[in-house]
C-alpha cells in the first residue's frame, strides 16, 4: 500500500481519540458519583483535571493538523481527518460539562437540598453508554450503529423533563431553596447537553463514511422549548 | 559496542577491513593503468600529425611567396609558375557544385525528415521508394570517390558530351558531396526538438509554415556544419576532377572550360614534374585552407549555439 | 453522457468519441462535456489516455502515424473532424508539458502564431505582443527585453512565453498538458494563478498529475481510468469541490487519496 504512513498514524490518533473519550466517560461518572458521596474533594479532583482533557484534545489537534499539512489528504482521508478534529473538540466540551457539574457540586457545598441522584446517575450512565458506542461506530466507520444512536437521547431527554418538572415544583413549594433549585436545574442541563453531543459524533461518523453532512437530532431542543 | 564482540568476530571484522583496502588499491591501479594507455594512444595520434604537417609545412613553405600565390602555372617538366589559376578554379567548382549540390540536398533531407513518414503512410509505392532512396544514399556515401569520377567520366563527359569541364567536375562533385549533405541535414533536422514542431502546428501554422519557420532556422547550424565539410570535401577530392576537369592550368573562362583545383595541381606536380617542392608548397596552402575551414565550422557553430540559447 | 449540473454552456463536446493506435484501442467511448469559461483538470493514472484526450480536441494526435478515431467531438456545434485543421488550431490553442519556444526573440515567438495568419502589420502585431505578454502576466519581466531569445528566460518565464504565444493567436479553447511538471513551485503557483485570470476569456482544459494541482486549479475534475485492456474511459467527472471531498466512484476514491493498485 502506498500510504502506510498516512495509514499508520490516522489508526493511532484514532486510539488516541478512544482514549480520550474513555477520559471524558469517566470523568462525568465521577462528577455524577460525587454527587451522591458528597465527596467535595474529589469534586475538587475533577474539576482540576480537566485540564489534562484540555492538554490532549491540543495535542490530538496538534498532530490531525501536522497530518493535514504533510499527507494532503483527499476524499475518505480528508473527511475522516476533518471528522477527527470536531471529534476532540466534541470530546473536549463534554469534558467541560463533567468540569461543570463538579464545581455546581462544590458550590451546593454543605446544603441539605435533596438531589434526585438516581435520576442524575441514569442520565449520566446513558450518555456515557451513547458515547462509548458512538465513538466504536466512529473508530470502526460503522454508519448503521452510529445512525440508531442519537433516538437513544430521547431517554435523556425524558429524565431530564422529569427532573425538571420536579424541581421547578420544588422550588415552587420551597422558595428559600430556589438558588440551589438552580444549580440542580443546570446540573440536568450539563447531562443533557453531554449526551446531545453524541448526536454530533455519530453524525461525523456518516460523513465519513457517506460523504454527506446532515442533521440527525431526533427530537431536541425545539421540542423541550414547548415544555416551558 | 566494540566490546560485546568475541574473538572471532573481532577477526572477520578485521579481514574484511583489510579486504575492503587493498580492494580500492587494485581499483585505482587498473584505473591508472587505462588512463596511462588512452594518453599514450592520444599522444601517439597528435604526434602523426604534426609529423605530417611539420613535414609538408617546413618543406613546402620555402616556395610560398606572394610571387608564387599570384602566378600562374606556366606548365613543364619543372612544373614552373605559380598556383594563382587554381586557386581560383577551386573556388569556381567549389561554388558550382554546392549551388548544385546544397538545395538537392537540403530539400532531400528536408523530405526525408519531415514528409516521407506521413507520405509512407498513404501508399505502399512510396514508402518503398522512400527506402530505395535512404539505402541509395547510405551506399553513395561509402562508394569509393573514384567511382564518382568514372561515373561523370562515362556519364557527363562522354555520354552527355560536356567534355572535361567545370559543368562536368561540378555535376560529378555534386554526385559526391550530395550524400554528405544530405546526411548531416538529416541529422540537423532530426536534431530539431519535436516539441518546436508541435508548438507550431499548435498555433495553427501549416506544416510548410513550420519547416520554414522553426524547423530549418533552428537546424541551421548543423546544415552549415554539412556545407563546410562538402566544401572540404571537394577541395581535397583529387580523383573525380582527374577524369571530370581535365587538367588545363589556364583560368576557366565558363562552364565549359577545362580546369584544374589545387589538390588536382599536387597531385599533377608530384606525378608529372620534377618540382616536388613546389607540390608541397601546394599542399601547404591546401592545409591551411582546410586547417581555416575546420576553425569555421567552430567557430559558426559556436556562434549558433549562442544565439540559439539567447546567452 | 457524463454532462455536467454546470451554468455554462457546453464549448467542446465528445461523443461516443474512440481512439486507436493501430490496433491498439486507447480510448474508449468518451461521452464528455466541458463548459465554457471553466477550468476543467482531467486526472487519471499513467497510461490511462488523458494527453491522448488533450491532444485529441486539436487534432494534435494526427501528427503520430497510425492513430484512428471513431466517434465525434464538437467545438460549439461544429465537428472538429470536419474542419480544418489550421483553423481548428487557431481556436483551440496548447500548451505543451516542458516549455517550448522557439529559438527566436520573445518578440518574435509570439508574433509568431499571427504571422502564420497572415498578418504583417507591424504596429498591429507589437499590440498583440503587448496584450498577450501582459495577460500571460510576462510583460513586466520582459517589455525592456523583446528582442533578447525566448530561450533565455527561466523555465517559469518561458512557459509563460510559450502561454502568451498561444493567447496571441486568439483562440477559444486552451489545452494544457501538464505544464507545470517541468517548474519549480513558485513558478507552479504563478501557472495556476494566471490560468485562474485566463478562464473569465477562455475554455481551460489541463491535464495533470499533480492532484494538488487540479484541486487547487480547476473548476471541474475528470477522472480518467484504464480498463482491463488498457484503454482509458472517463470514471468519474464532476465538481472539482465534490470529486476530491467525496467521489461517488470507489476507483477515484483510491487514486486521489494515493491507495491505487
Amino acid at each position: 500500500m502506498p500510504r502506510e504512513t498516512l495509514d499508520s498514524k490516522l489508526t493511532q490518533i484514532q486510539n488516541e481519540i478512544y482514549l480520550l473519550g474513555s477520559m471524558v466517560e469517566q470523568a462525568i461518572l465521577d462528577a455524577t458519583n460525587t454527587l451522591k458521596t458528597r465527596d467535595l474533594k474529589e469534586a475538587k479532583r475533577i474539576f482540576e483535571e480537566d485540564t489534562v482533557i484540555n492538554e490532549k484534545r491540543f495535542a490530538l489537534e496538534n498532530a490531525i493538523i501536522i497530518l493535514l499539512a504533510t499527507q494532503q489528504p483527499f476524499a475518505r482521508d480528508l473527511r475522516l481527518l476533518a471528522a477527527m478534529l470536531l471529534v476532540v473538540n466534541e470530546l473536549e466540551r463534554m469534558a467541560d460539562y463533567a468540569k461543570g457539574i463538579a464545581k455546581i457540586n462544590i458550590k451546593i457545598g454543605k446544603s441539605d437540598i435533596d438531589i434526585p441522584v438516581r435520576d442524575f446517575q441514569k442520565m449520566a450512565e446513558q450518555s456515557v453508554s451513547m458515547l462509548h458506542r458512538s465513538l466504536s461506530a466512529f473508530i470502526e466507520q460503522n454508519p448503521n450503529q452510529a445512525a440508531a444512536i442519537p433516538q437513544e437521547d430521547d431517554i435523556v431527554d425524558e429524565l431530564y423533563t422529569k427532573i425538571y418538572h420536579a424541581t421547578i415544583q420544588y422550588a415552587i413549594t420551597n422558595p428559600s431553596y430556589m438558588d440551589q433549585a438552580n444549580d440542580i436545574l443546570w446540573i440536568a442541563h450539563n447531562l443533557e447537553r453531554f449526551a446531545d453531543r453524541v448526536t454530533n459524533i455519530c453524525e461525523r461518523t456518516i460523513f465519513i463514511t457517506t460523504g454527506e453532512l446532515m442533521e440527525m437530532s431526533s427530537n431536541d431542543d425545539e421540542t423541550d422549548l414547548s415544555d416551558f | 559496542m566494540n566490546q560485546s564482540l568475541t574473538d572471532q568476530e573481532k577477526k572477520i571484522l578485521a579481514r574484511e577491513k583489510a579486504s575492503r583496502k587493498s580492494n580500492i588499491q587494485r581499483r585505482r591501479i587498473s584505473q591508472n593503468i587505462a588512463f596511462t594507455f588512452l594518453w599514450l594512444i592520444g599522444l601517439a595520434a597528435i604526434a602523426i600529425l604534426v609529423w605530417i604537417i611539420g613535414y609538408v609545412f617546413t618543406k613546402g613553405l620555402s616556395t610560398v611567396n606572394l610571387e608564387f600565390l599570384t602566378t600562374r602555372p606556366a606548365g613543364g617538366f619543372d612544373g614552373e609558375g605559380g598556383i594563382s589559376t587554381t586557386i581560383v578554379t577551386t573556388v569556381y567548382l567549389v561554388i558550382f557544385t554546392l549551388s548544385i549540390a546544397a538545395p538537392l540536398g537540403i530539400g532531400a533531407a528536408i523530405y526525408f525528415v519531415e514528409y516521407a513518414n506521413e507520405a509512407q503512410n498513404r501508399s505502399k509505392f512510396i514508402q518503398w521508394l522512400v527506402r530505395i532512396a535512404r539505402t541509395g544514399v547510405e551506399v553513395l556515401a561509402g562508394v569509393p570517390s573514384i567511382i564518382f569520377g568514372l561515373f561523370g567520366f562515362a556519364v557527363f563527359v562522354s555520354y552527355m558530351k560536356l567534355g572535361f569541364s567545370l559543368l562536368s567536375a561540378g555535376l560529378s562533385g555534386a554526385c559526391l558531396v550530395l550524400p554528405v549533405i544530405i546526411r548531416t541535414t538529416e541529422e540537423a533536422l532530426l536534431a530539431v526538438p519535436e516539441s518546436y514542431r508541435e508548438g507550431s502546428l499548435g498555433l495553427g501554422a501549416t506544416k510548410w509554415q513550420t519547416v520554414i519557420g522553426v524547423v530549418l532556422p533552428t537546424a541551421i547550424p548543423g546544415i552549415v556544419t554539412g556545407i563546410v565539410l562538402s566544401v572540404g570535401r571537394i577541395i581535397s577530392e583529387t580523383a573525380v576532377f582527374w577524369v571530370t576537369l581535365g587538367g588545363s592550368y589556364r583560368l576557366p573562362q565558363n562552364l565549359m572550360s577545362s580546369g584544374r583545383t589545387l589538390a588536382l595541381h599536387v597531385y599533377m606536380l608530384a606525378t608529372e614534374t620534377r618540382a616536388f617542392d613546389k607540390a608541397l608548397g601546394t599542399s601547404a596552402i591546401l592545409i591551411m585552407i582546410i586547417m581555416i575551414l575546420n576553425l569555421a565550422i567552430n567557430l559558426s557553430s559556436k556562434y549558433f549555439q549562442k544565439r540559439l540559447s539567447g546567452k | 453522457m457524463r454532462s455536467l449540473q454546470s451554468n455554462g454552456k457546453p464549448k467542446i463536446t465528445a461523443k461516443n468519441f474512440n481512439l486507436f493506435y493501430g490496433d491498439f484501442q486507447a480510448l474508449k467511448e468518451i461521452n464528455v462535456d466541458i463548459p465554457e469559461h471553466s477550468i476543467t483538470s482531467i486526472i487519471g493514472p499513467s497510461g490511462c489516455g488523458k494527453s491522448t484526450f488533450l491532444r485529441s480536441i486539436n487534432r494534435m494526435n494526427e501528427l503520430i502515424p497510425c492513430v484512428k478515431t471513431t466517434g465525434k467531438i464538437f467545438l460549439d456545434a461544429n465537428d472538429i473532424f470536419t474542419q480544418d485543421v489550421v483553423e481548428l488550431r487557431k481556436q483551440v490553442g496548447m500548451v505543451f508539458q516542458r516549455p517550448n519556444p522557439f529559438p527566436k526573440s520573445i518578440f518574435d515567438n509570439v508574433a509568431y502564431g499571427p504571422r502564420a495568419h497572415g498578418l504583417k502589420n507591424k504596429a498591429v502585431l507589437e499590440e498583440i505582443v503587448e496584450k498577450s505578454l501582459t495577460d500571460a502576466a510576462l510583460w513586466d519581466e520582459v517589455k525592456d527585453n523583446l528582442h533578447k531569445s525566448g530561450l533565455a528566460l527561466s523555465g517559469g518565464q518561458q512557459q509563460r512565453l510559450c502561454i502568451a504565444r498561444a493567447l496571441a493567436v486568439e483562440p477559444q479553447v486552451i489545452l494544457m498538458d501538464e505544464p507545470a511538471s517541468a517548474l519549480d513551485p513558485i513558478a507552479t503557483l504563478k501557472i495556476e494563478e494566471l490560468i485562474q485570470n485566463l478562464k473569465k476569456e477562455y475554455t481551460i482544459v489541463i491535464v495533470t498529475h499533480n492532484m494538488q494541482q487540479a484541486a487547487r486549479a480547476s473548476d471541474h475534475t475528470m477522472v480518467f481510468n484504464m480498463n482491463p485492456d488498457r484503454s482509458g474511459y472517463i470514471i468519474e467527472y464532476g465538481k472539482t469541490s465534490q470529486i476530491f471531498t467525496n467521489p461517488h466512484e470507489k476507483i477515484t476514491e483510491d487514486y486521489i487519496s494515493g491507495r491505487f493498485g
